[in-house]
């Protein structure tokens, strides 16, 4: 166990966590904000790259592919709404029903192939593994934190307007929201479709990141995304009040999420086994606030009703 | 003006759960008409107001407010005409919001929300001094979370946020029964107040036989989902609790009777 093998990782690390991040921000919006736990996102997040880089290998330009990815994700959350809202699906089912569509849809998009290289040399990529240990401007890490401080600021106007209190309301209370005249079903349809426009721009960055996109890439992103709120949750929940410090610490979240695996590989778990560790870590994160409820509630005795 | 016409509802039908909840409810409301509703368990009097404001669908019959038919307006678009305050006072707000954010949501009760910011400065300022009136203190916490205040404060609260955008009816479902004596009192003597200073068409069900007596103009009584007794004006005012009692017993021993009848 070489301490600088960990060292030279650990800026990879960041980037990935800083991507991961963002996801986690999609993640965020829905299972916080909107109260609804989105499953979309292990499909959306291999659609996002699937389009992208599909787009891009065709002759589309970097940005046209990123903004066409991004719609791509919006489509999937509104597929997921309808199921939801039109069709009268639980949530939980509705994203596990497009997560699943997906999957063929991701492989139709990607020409029927697991995955689809995109080489760094021969087009121009938003961020790339290979910049991640250089000082230029092209630093993957530096990109990723420009696009995290965009989203957060934009996502912080966004839930201070009318519509955006509209669609918290109908997180926080959807009894009331409909009494004072919110149609929640739209508010759940326009969360769901925000939440997966971000998970698909996450999806391209981590597409380019790493040089192709994989069918697979997605698959345990929900785990990936909770586990980032959670962390944040435990260590910045009493600290940050502000929604867009809240944003922030869901994105540290998920860059400590990474080193933490890096670390844990480095101490020499076998690659296979980190989607077990990952669901066992998220799991007792989970259960911290109902144990520390129960604890509380027998030491304390009755609450205050007054 | 509101007309309730020959209203039914049941729920669960066709199950050993089938129950009738609304048997044929005929109510007709003037304008300034404020209304309590008193009955049993089971009498249809929180029914009425859930089909009123479209909670759900009902089986038969129409809502007609100011003449307009609102029976098939899903409940967000009848909200602009109502205000409503719950039993729960969890309902009625939204915890994790703070006060003024509540309020703001209030305020566009039946108006497009647009990317326009949600609470404006004017718009504070409105709120800090309709706040005062309630004399709770909460003007000084505005950007406090709804969660932490008491039943009654979220009550009161919720009473301010319904009548924020005057409604063309307020609808009380049992406000005050799950606030200790005095904090209904006072809820309720706020209600009165704001309902008077308004001039709203109320309706405000209660299981408070002496509260169904002191407020408002006009009682109701329902019992099995029918309205069985209403009594306004003069006569409403000379009203004890005996008398309803005695009109109650009667409503239901009528039906007793009529059982009987049957059966022989």
């Amino acid at each position: 166990m070489n301490i600088t093998s960990l060292l030279n990782a650990l800026p990879g690390a960041v980037a990935q966590g800083l991507i991961w991040g963002i996801m986690a921000i999609g993640v965020y919006i829905t299972y916080k904000v909107l109260d609804l736990a989105d499953l979309t996102v292990d499909g959306t997040m291999a659609t996002g790259g699937a389009v992208c880089v599909m787009l891009m290998l065709t002759g589309h330009s970097l940005w046209l592919s990123l903004l066409l990815a991004i719609i791509a994700g919006m489509l999937a959350g509104l597929i997921t709404g309808l199921f939801h809202t039109a069709m009268g699906i639980p949530a939980i089912l509705s994203g596990i029903l497009t997560q699943l569509s997906l999957y063929s849809i991701n492989l139709a998009i990607m020409d029927f192939k697991a995955n689809q290289g995109i080489n760094v040399t021969k087009y121009t990529l938003i961020v790339s593994q290979r910049n991640v240990r250089t000082l230029s401007p092209q630093n993957p890490i530096l990109t990723a934190l420009l696009i995290t401080a965009a989203l957060i600021g934009l996502l912080y106007w966004f839930f201070g307007t009318e519509l955006g209190s509209a669609l918290r309301a109908t997180g926080a209370n959807e009894a009331m929201s409909r009494a004072q005249g919110i149609n929640t079903n739209v508010s759940k349809l326009l969360g769901l479709m925000i939440s997966n426009g971000i998970v698909a721009l996450s999806s391209a960055m981590l597409a380019h990141y790493q040089g192709f996109v994989d069918v697979n890439m997605g698959r345990g992103a929900i785990v990936i995304g909770l586990a980032a709120v959670i962390i944040s949750d435990v260590l910045f929940g009493k600290l940050f009040r502000n929604f867009a410090l809240k944003l922030l610490g869901v994105s540290i979240g998920a860059v400590i999420y990474y080193i933490v695996l890096q670390v844990v590989l480095w101490l020499g778990l076998n690659t296979n086994l980190l989607k077990l560790l990952s669901a066992l870590i998220v799991a007792v994160f989970l259960a911290i606030p109902y144990w520390k409820g129960k604890l509380g509630s027998t030491r304390k005795g009755g609450g205050a009703n007054a | 003006m509101l007309d309730l016409i020959n209203l039914r509802k049941t729920f669960n039908p066709r199950t050993v759960n089938e129950k009738v909840a609304l048997d044929g409810v005929n109510l007709h409301l003037d304008d300034g008409d404020f209304v309590t509703i008193i009955g049993g368990n089971g009498a249809g009097k929180s029914t009425t107001l859930n089909a009123i404001a479209g909670v759900w669908p009902v089986d038969e019959g129409q809502i007609l407010i100011d003449g307009q038919d609102i029976t098939g307006l899903p409940e967000h678009r009848r909200a602009l005409l109502l205000g409503r305050v719950f039993q729960d006072p969890m309902t009625g707000t939204a915890a994790t919001m703070q006060i003024e954010e509540n309020l703001a949501l209030a305020a566009r009760r039946g108006q497009k929300r647009t990317l326009r910011i949600g609470i404006t400065r004017q718009e504070r300022a409105l709120y800090r001094d309709r706040l005062a009136t309630l004399g709770l203190g909460l003007e000084d916490r505005m950007t406090a979370k709804v969660g932490l205040l008491s039943g009654g404060q979220r009550q009161a609260l919720t009473l301010l946020m319904a009548t924020l955008k005057k409604p063309r009816l307020l609808l009380l479902d049992e406000h005050t029964a799950a606030l200790d004596p005095r904090t209904a009192a006072k809820v309720l003597e706020l209600s009165r107040q704001i309902i008077e200073e308004n001039q709203l068409m109320t309706l405000m069900v209660t299981h408070n036989m002496r509260d169904a007596i002191a407020y408002g103009n006009r009682l109701v009584m329902m019992h099995e989902g029918r309205v069985i007794l209403d009594i306004a004006g003069e006569q409403k005012k000379h009203l004890t609790v005996e008398m309803l009692m005695n009109e109650f017993a009667k409503a239901s021993g009528d039906e007793f009777a009529n059982d009987r009848a049957l059966l022989s």
